[in-house]
């Protein structure tokens, strides 16, 4: 059985899973995780928000060698590949900031289509399988 | 209000040293402290930044235990940007009339990192990877050029230009000229940019002494004048350094906000500007903080670069230290490094890096996590 890295930001592992977000209702700024008070109008009325599940990629790069730790990954440098991250907006709410599952420059294209899914990150020490959020195109 | 004079400017080398930032910073202090023609007892305050040293103030015990009040900043790439304003603003405002800002660090090799908590950030935005400094300059560079025209030759151009500059920079991190192709065939870290497009993390420190303007003519017959700082956060639509969400109503970047600020408080336009220092903790910083702090709109860089214009004989010289690239960046010490090479400029004395036509205003520019930006213009 898999194991989500952040249980909290996702409704994963229910099928069709969302992001869950928070939106202000004095101002409709929203944030992604959830926080408690809003960063536009500093209020304090929030509520969960479940965001879109596909969006648009709206700017991307590529991470071209293995992060630091903490980074959880288990690959090292002779059997890492590039994964792309990138910024997705999620209807007219908010754009995340995103691990993608197309790593490769001449694939991926500003403006193109995403949808959510959850991705292996690595297999922790009791054996079980770790995902997170990663958005591919469509 | 009292003007703020800048008196005295050292700098220890950037690079990789067998000895530690305190040490580096007691060098950096003696550098500043004959340039300026003062002692150490002279100094009635301090102002210290650094990153990997807890407590810069010990740099005390290697120049002098004289009891002044010596407060330690640290702002992450503003760290010395913040060193600088609070040391001028102490004498702006009349309550010490000489004073000194010193900056060290000692960073590991590689990207910085951090535990993610220290940012405000959840412990998964590290662990999946996405807490990587390098990775958003990506992000932005490569949407920044993609709208506005500019090729990742140009990217090129901007890390050979400061690496030629850091090969006239005896106290420079890179030294040697790297070919416009070289930089581009060299390792794609975070696209569109390149090994070669970063700076790097190193090691170094730098020192400036200031005092009333009203009494700079007892220490030097070229006074250079702090006319403004500013600091600016980014506001909400601002996407930035170490982020989890954007809003979709964009805001631009607080380099903006500081920048407007900066030359609002000096009187001063970017046209009115002789000598540039920008952040360029890669090519593509460069090219985006040229439209950001006024000195072009958003795409003339093609253009200019390929003219020259950057150059130190071009109509806007960009880092003619080498910048960022070609000096690394020790967190502490960096923004001192820029007003360090504009004193040298504005004094004429910079060697086989001057700016020809005597230049009069200096601008230098910082910014980092989580969205840190800040801006100062000197005149002579």
């Amino acid at each position: 059985m898999a194991k989500a890295l952040a249980p909290d930001v996702s409704t994963w592992p229910e099928e069709n899973p969302q992001l869950i977000g928070s939106r202000c209702n004095d101002c409709a700024a929203t944030t992604w995780p959830r926080q408690q008070r809003c960063p536009r109008c500093s209020g304090a009325d929030l509520s969960d928000l479940l965001l879109e599940r596909s969006g648009k990629l709206v700017a991307w790069t590529t991470q071209g060698f293995v992060p630091k730790l903490p980074y959880a990954g288990k690959e090292n440098a002779d059997n890492f590949e590039a994964f792309g991250i990138g910024l997705v907006q999620l209807g007219d709410d908010v754009r995340v900031e995103t691990r993608l599952t197309e790593g490769d420059p001449a694939v991926l294209r500003t403006g193109m289509d995403v949808e959510l899914t959850f991705v292996p990150l690595y297999v922790d020490d009791a054996g079980e399988e770790v995902v997170t959020v990663a958005f591919k195109p469509v | 209000m009292n003007d703020v004079a800048i008196i005295g400017v050292g700098l220890h080398p950037f690079g990789r040293f067998a000895k530690t930032a305190i040490e580096m910073g007691a060098e950096a202090i003696q550098l500043a402290l004959s340039d300026a023609g003062v002692q150490w007892k002279d100094i009635q305050f301090g102002f210290g930044g650094s990153y990997e040293v807890s407590n810069p103030d010990a740099v005390t015990r290697l120049v002098g235990l004289t009891g002044i009040p010596f407060t330690n900043v640290f702002n992450a790439c503003a760290t010395a940007a913040s060193s600088i304003e609070q040391t001028a603003e102490a004498i702006r405002s009349g309550r010490y009339d000489i004073g000194i800002a010193v900056g060290m660090d000692k960073h590991p090799r590689g990207a910085f990192t951090d535990d993610p908590s220290k940012l405000g950030l959840p412990g998964w935005y590290a662990e999946n990877g996405q807490f990587v400094t390098t990775k958003f300059f990506g992000i932005k560079t490569n949407r920044y050029i993609e709208e506005h025209g500019i090729s990742q030759r140009t990217l090129a151009k901007v890390a050979n230009k400061n690496f030629r500059n850091g090969a006239l920079n005896p106290n420079a991190f890179r030294r040697n000229p790297i070919s416009e192709d070289d930089i581009l065939n060299s390792t794609m870290l975070n696209y569109p940019l390149t090994q070669y497009m970063f700076c790097s993390p190193d090691e170094g420190a730098a020192a400036v002494i200031m005092c009333r303007g009203d009494l700079a003519a007892r220490y030097t017959t070229k006074p250079i004048y702090l006319r403004s700082s500013a600091i600016r956060t980014r506001r909400y639509g601002a996407y930035e350094v170490h982020s989890t969400w954007a809003a979709v109503d964009e805001d631009v970047s607080p380099t903006v906000y500081a920048s407007r600020a900066a030359y609002e408080t000096a009187g001063i336009d970017p046209s009115d500007v002789d000598v540039i220092q920008l952040q360029d903790t890669d090519a593509g910083s460069e090219v985006i903080h040229m439209a950001e702090n006024g000195f072009c709109k958003d795409g003339e860089q093609e253009k200019l670069i390929a003219e020259g214009a950057t150059e130190i004989g071009g109509r806007l010289p960009v880092n003619t230290d080498g910048g960022l690239i070609a000096n690394g960046e020790p967190i502490g010490a960096s923004g001192i490094r820029q007003v360090y090479e504009l004193v040298q400029q504005l004094r004429g004395n910079a060697g086989d890096r001057q700016v020809p036509g005597n230049p009069k205003v200096g601008y230098a520019q910082v910014y980092g996590a989580p969205g840190t930006a800040a801006a100062s213009i000197l005149t002579t």
